[in-house]
């Protein structure tokens, strides 16, 4: 187990390695002048030199390169080009408002998918499994910005129920916090908890089919006994890869829903950087995201040997 | 005359199997009703992107400045813009570019996925690890950041959208194929197709390929919708088609600046997005139901 968890970081340091040299290349390939970009048309020649040297684009590719590679390994992620803000610290400031949204999109989430799914799955006939049926098809084709538009449309614009943007630690606040946090996280909610149903309930559907469950009933165990420990936890191995990678997104902050609220997370600063042109910013964001995303990844796949025992790494 | 009359028998009858099974696929494809209602949607939008000049009852860029930010109206079905442009028309134009950055995303995501795959799966060994640790970096990534960051690159247009989509979308085909190349790499009828002398090439295009056409299928259909849904997405945020093309997310985009005073402007764009992308998906999961037995009590 140790063993392969070693495996997994060292691929993991492999892929991030790979990752970086690839923002590399491919922001130095981008069109445009960065040192201009900073400057504007009046500068002059001595200001230009000045400046470039500063930024370290006055080296030769590979030396930037290299110097690149040590900032990355000890774990600086890169410059704004503007402000002269670090990458991380940046990030710092705009990680905790995405936490926030992603810890209440996800148990909004579960919230519903859990339920809709396993009553769906072990009552295929039922109304509720219907429901369930006709609400994952049209929450896997809602666009999200378009759900949350209409949200801000309903409650916030004419009914003026909810703030339509902004956001404050609901630690600081906690009234004023959650009405922030409603709207996003309902709108990321709803996109969650559609394809979670879809996978619980044809999890549950193949799991309760099964000659084990067959046995349960057959022992004369009641159905909640059968359902909850013999099938749920069986049904569950599949949903867990697919809530890994929704969660992994999500930390990655949802760049649209979160341009729709204004929200001021990872999503929301990797877009201004990207309309801003500050490829420090962007290179330290994107390197970030995949970061988390396959740690989240490895800690799936982690899961897996602890809800399935059969399962042994090597 | 008996052996004469055999083996066209033989014929007649493989014939006649064949032929059922392609009715017998198509009835069933059908005999599910959503399946049926998405190929019923998905046939009006492509009718509707071809006949758009026809339909429209105005030119999309037409601006009726006395008639702007009208209500909609028997006159504006959808009502009319900032500007004056009718909604209905820009919506009716904008199933073009749905449909093509769609389509072509996934046209270009399945032949490089497919022929990764196939290579991957077929030769093994180091190229397919490379090829695989390439497709997994990808992965590596949530999708639609990866899209916008290629944006960023590349700068926001409509080609920059169908290539973002397309290479988001590349290593679930490369995956799929890959995985049915290795599990028929060792059957016997891949041996008796070498024995007959077929190129590597060969085999790889007509055997390997054939076998998997239908999980390709499905996932071409059900990555249609979501390639529209990511266009949308980017164009939402001004990184995919630029206006003044009219596309339903560069719409919505618009249209968000302007909620408070005419809220049919990101009403319909976004109904639009929502039943399109409602109908690539009830084809692929009514495709997907046909072509694979196993799924069908699901």
């Amino acid at each position: 187990m140790q063993q392969y968890i070693l495996r997994r970081l060292i691929q993991m340091a492999f892929v991030l390695f790979l990752f970086s040299t690839v923002v590399f290349t491919v922001l130095r390939l981008v069109p445009g002048d960065p040192v201009a970009a900073q400057l504007g048309l009046e500068a002059g020649q001595e200001a230009y030199d000045q400046l470039r040297h500063e930024m370290g684009l006055d080296k030769p590719i590979y030396v930037q390169y290299m110097i690149w590679l040590g900032e990355i390994s000890r774990g600086d992620f890169g410059t704004s080009w503007r402000s002269h803000q670090t990458a991380i610290s940046l990030i710092q400031k705009r990680f905790p408002a995405t936490i926030w949204l992603t810890l209440s999109a996800m148990t909004i989430g579960l919230l519903l998918s859990v339920p809709l799914g396993i009553v769906s799955g072990v009552r295929p006939r039922s109304a509720l499994a219907h429901f369930a049926t006709f609400f994952s098809l049209v929450g896997i084709a809602l666009p999200s910005f378009w759900l949350g538009l209409m949200l801000l449309l309903t409650l916030s614009v004419s009914l003026r129920w909810l703030p339509p943007s902004g956001y404050i630690s609901p630690l600081v606040d906690p009234v004023m916090g959650l009405k922030f946090l409603a709207m996003p996280s309902v709108t990321l909610g709803i996109g969650l908890a559609a394809p979670l149903t879809r996978f619980i309930r044809s999890g549950m559907l193949d799991v309760m089919n099964a000659d084990y469950i067959r046995t349960a009933r057959a022992k004369g165990l009641i159905d909640r006994l059968v359902i909850f420990r013999h099938a749920l936890k069986n049904a569950m191995l599949s949903v867990v890869t697919i809530f890994g990678v929704l969660l992994g997104s999500l930390l990655g902050g949802s760049i649209i829903t979160e341009s729709v609220f204004n929200w001021p997370g990872i999503g929301t600063l990797l877009l201004q950087a990207i309309q801003q042109r500050d490829y420090g910013i962007v290179q330290g964001v994107v390197l970030f995201i995949s970061l988390i995303f396959m740690t989240i990844n490895l800690l799936v796949d982690l899961t897996y040997a602890y809800i399935d025992p059969r399962i042994r790494y090597q | 005359m008996t052996n004469i009359s055999k083996p066209l028998l033989e014929g007649d009858l493989q014939s006649q199997r064949d032929e059922s099974r392609g009715v017998e696929f198509i009835k069933s494809t059908l005999r599910n009703r959503l399946a049926a209602l998405g190929v019923l949607i998905v046939g009006l939008l492509i009718l509707t992107a071809i006949l758009a000049p026809w339909l429209a009852p105005y030119a999309p860029e037409v601006q009726f400045s006395s008639d702007a930010r009208q209500p909609p109206s028997l006159q504006y079905l959808f009502g009319t813009d900032i500007i004056g442009r009718d909604n209905f028309s820009r919506i009716l134009y904008g199933t073009r570019v749905s449909l093509l950055v769609g389509v072509a995303s996934m046209v270009l995501a399945a032949t490089s996925g497919v022929t990764i795959g196939l290579v991957a799966g077929y030769y093994g060994g180091r190229l397919d690890t490379v090829l695989m640790r390439t497709m997994d970096a990808l992965l590596a990534f949530p999708a639609v950041l990866l899209a916008i960051f290629i944006i960023s690159v590349l700068g926001p247009s409509l080609l920059n959208a169908i290539l973002a989509v397309g290479i988001v979308y590349m290593p679930s085909f490369a995956r799929l194929v890959r995985a049915s190349a290795i599990s028929i790499r060792e059957k016997e009828y891949l041996e008796s197709a070498r024995a007959v002398g077929l190129s590597d090439i060969q085999i790889m295009s007509r055997v390997i390929l054939l076998n998997s056409l239908s999980p390709i299928v499905v996932q071409f259909s059900l990555g249609v919708g979501y390639a529209i849904l990511v266009e949308a997405g980017l164009s939402f945020l001004g990184l995919g088609v630029q206006p003044p093309t009219p596309a339903w997310g560069s719409m919505l985009g618009y249209g968000r600046n302007y909620m408070s005073i005419a809220p049919w402007l990101t009403a319909f764009p976004g109904l639009a997005i929502f039943v399109t992308v409602l109908g690539f998906n009830f084809v692929g999961d009514g495709l997907r139901e046909a072509l694979d037995p196993h799924m069908r009590r699901i």
